[in-house]
């Protein structure tokens, strides 16, 4: 059930735009030649998924760390529950707020009342990075949490024991166990932000749009079901290709992976 | 380290604090706060659309949910003697429906749905006594509960078959020494145990459907659900009566979520006691 819609979107890849809008048959490669008229949708979600979840990781990694290694058991649920809950409350809603806050009359309105001038902050690439932080920052932190967490505590005391300043321990005990962490929660958002539509739509207003966009244009408003078909089938290719190398360069580098549990 | 943590979780928190302080406005301007009232929940409560739109969202959650439970549970029970290569290919597919992106989920359903409907329609008017007015299948309920339910089922098996893996399998066979049927044992022993994780399982299944936007752009046809209906008024412009149903549905998620959580923390701390 899950397989057989994807071969579909393969096959309709090839086909002809319909007469009234959705797809005839046919076999040709012009969908896949014309995919260079959305080259700034891919070239922006190339950009920014990436960036994102770079941006995610460096954010999350001190915050999965305070919450493993320097927080009371007993504090420690509730102050995940916390990270957790936004997660799972609807994206929508909460990228919504930040039109609210970076918008004319939120913090721009701020800063120009300091005197610094007058800037642009809602609908361009840094609106919907903050956007992507936001709302995927709480899928980072629970991998890297729990690699930092099943971590054996002995290690860091054997390095401090043989006289590593703790910076040392961190970078060459702690950082390199934590890596299959990292490397997951990496993967996680990758793989969402790369088909992400809402949080672009909300924040980028028409100027900074992804893949995701154009495919919601091609499928629901223009309704060319066969071009859109092409889109999405590279964007899977493009998907598959990256996650691959990823995982092979990560496999080399930190071994296994951890498991992740969201609830 | 403690003064990081906690810049991080205002940056969790503000923004759905500013849009809670917002819906109270009594002013008519989104981003100026002129006062305290309700009204624009009571405007919200009384628009036609919002409540049709809520109800859509709630039939599509509790079907969805309700399927998604049941078929969820008796799959993560028979996964349990699945063993071996299957195994792992099953595992293996369950996670995958959980990480594809939704909109990949909601254009795969999307064309699926409408080339299967092409082609049952002309069969189903060529059976029907009258052509006129045979029935035609087209995208709605059926589409969003089935696209929601598929994508819950998943949720469901990965949350109680986590839960029968934490089981006392000792507990089965006393039962089963004692005398009692298989069936007896399951619903005298191993329902109770595995409940919490259904129940936890079916309020998560409501949270996703309730809160999803992408899956039922695509699928939703003519009808509206809640998420769609704020997506739609925002691109209008950003109102204080968006503000209120945002906060209506923020509550309500947060309520099943935390019910979630709490069922399933109890249903820990029963297993080391």
């Amino acid at each position: 059930m899950l397989v057989l819609p994807l071969i579909v979107v393969f096959v309709f890849s090839f086909g002809a735009r319909g007469p009234a809008g959705g797809y005839a048959p046919g076999f040709s490669l012009e969908n896949f030649m014309n995919l260079g008229a959305r080259w700034a949708a891919f070239k922006n979600t190339m950009v920014l998924a990436p960036v994102g979840t770079l941006a995610c990781a460096v954010i999350a990694y001190p915050l999965a760390y305070f919450l493993a290694l320097r927080v009371s058991a007993k504090r420690r649920t509730l102050l995940l529950i916390l990270v957790i809950v936004p997660f799972w409350t609807s994206i929508l809603i909460r990228s919504y707020a930040w039109i609210f806050i970076l918008g004319g009359k939120g913090i721009p309105a701020l800063i120009a009342w300091m005197g610094f001038g007058s800037i642009q902050l809602i609908n361009t690439p840094f609106a919907v990075l903050v956007g992507i932080v936001y709302g995927y920052l709480p899928l980072m932190v629970f991998p890297i949490y729990v690699s930092l967490e099943q971590l054996d505590k002995r290690l860091l005391e054997a390095s401090a024991d043989l006289g590593c300043p703790p910076g040392r321990t961190f970078l060459s005990v702690t950082l390199p166990l934590s890596m299959p962490g990292v490397a997951t929660g990496s993967m996680l958002v990758f793989i969402l932000l790369m088909g992400e539509f809402l949080i672009p739509a909300m924040l980028g207003g028409g100027k900074v749009f992804f893949v995701g966009n154009a495919l919601v244009d091609l499928f629901l408003q223009s309704r060319n079901w066969a071009f859109g078909s092409a889109v999405a089938v590279a964007l899977v290719l493009i998907m598959l290709v990256t996650v691959t190398a990823y995982m092979r360069a990560t496999r080399r580098w930190a071994g296994g992976r951890a498991d992740v549990s969201l609830m | 380290m403690r003064i990081y943590a906690l810049a991080v979780y205002l940056f969790l928190y503000i923004p759905i604090a500013i849009i809670a302080l917002f819906s109270f406005n009594a002013g008519k301007a989104a981003t100026q706060f002129t006062g305290f009232s309700v009204q624009w929940y009571g405007k919200a409560l009384s628009n036609r659309f919002v409540v049709e739109a809520f109800q859509n969202s709630l039939t599509v959650a509790l079907s969805s949910a309700l399927l998604a439970t049941l078929f969820g549970t008796l799959a993560a029970l028979a996964l349990q003697s699945v063993t071996g290569k299957w195994r792992a290919v099953f595992d293996a597919l369950i996670y995958i429906a959980v990480m594809v992106p939704g909109i990949v989920i909601g254009i795969a359903t999307l064309i699926a749905l409408v080339t299967v409907f092409n082609w049952l329609n002309p069969i189903l008017a060529a059976l029907w006594p009258l052509a006129e007015t045979a029935p035609q299948l087209q995208l709605g309920y059926g589409s969003l509960i089935a696209a929601h339910g598929l994508f819950s089922l998943a949720l469901v098996i990965i949350i109680v078959r986590a839960r029968i893996s934490g089981m006392d399998r000792s507990l089965i066979e006393a039962s089963a020494d004692l005398g009692a049927t298989p069936f007896g044992t399951f619903v005298q022993v191993t329902l109770p145990q595995i409940f919490p994780a259904i129940l936890a399982g079916f309020l998560l299944a409501v949270t996703f459907s309730f809160d999803d936007f992408i899956i039922a752009f695509f699928v939703a046809g003519s009808k509206t659900t809640l998420p769609i209906y704020i997506f739609s008024s925002i691109r209008r412009g950003v109102t204080p009566e968006v503000n209120a149903i945002g906060s209506m549905v923020l509550t309500l998620s947060l309520t099943l979520l935390i019910t979630a959580q709490a069922i399933l923390q109890r249903g820990r701390k029963s297993d080391k006691a």
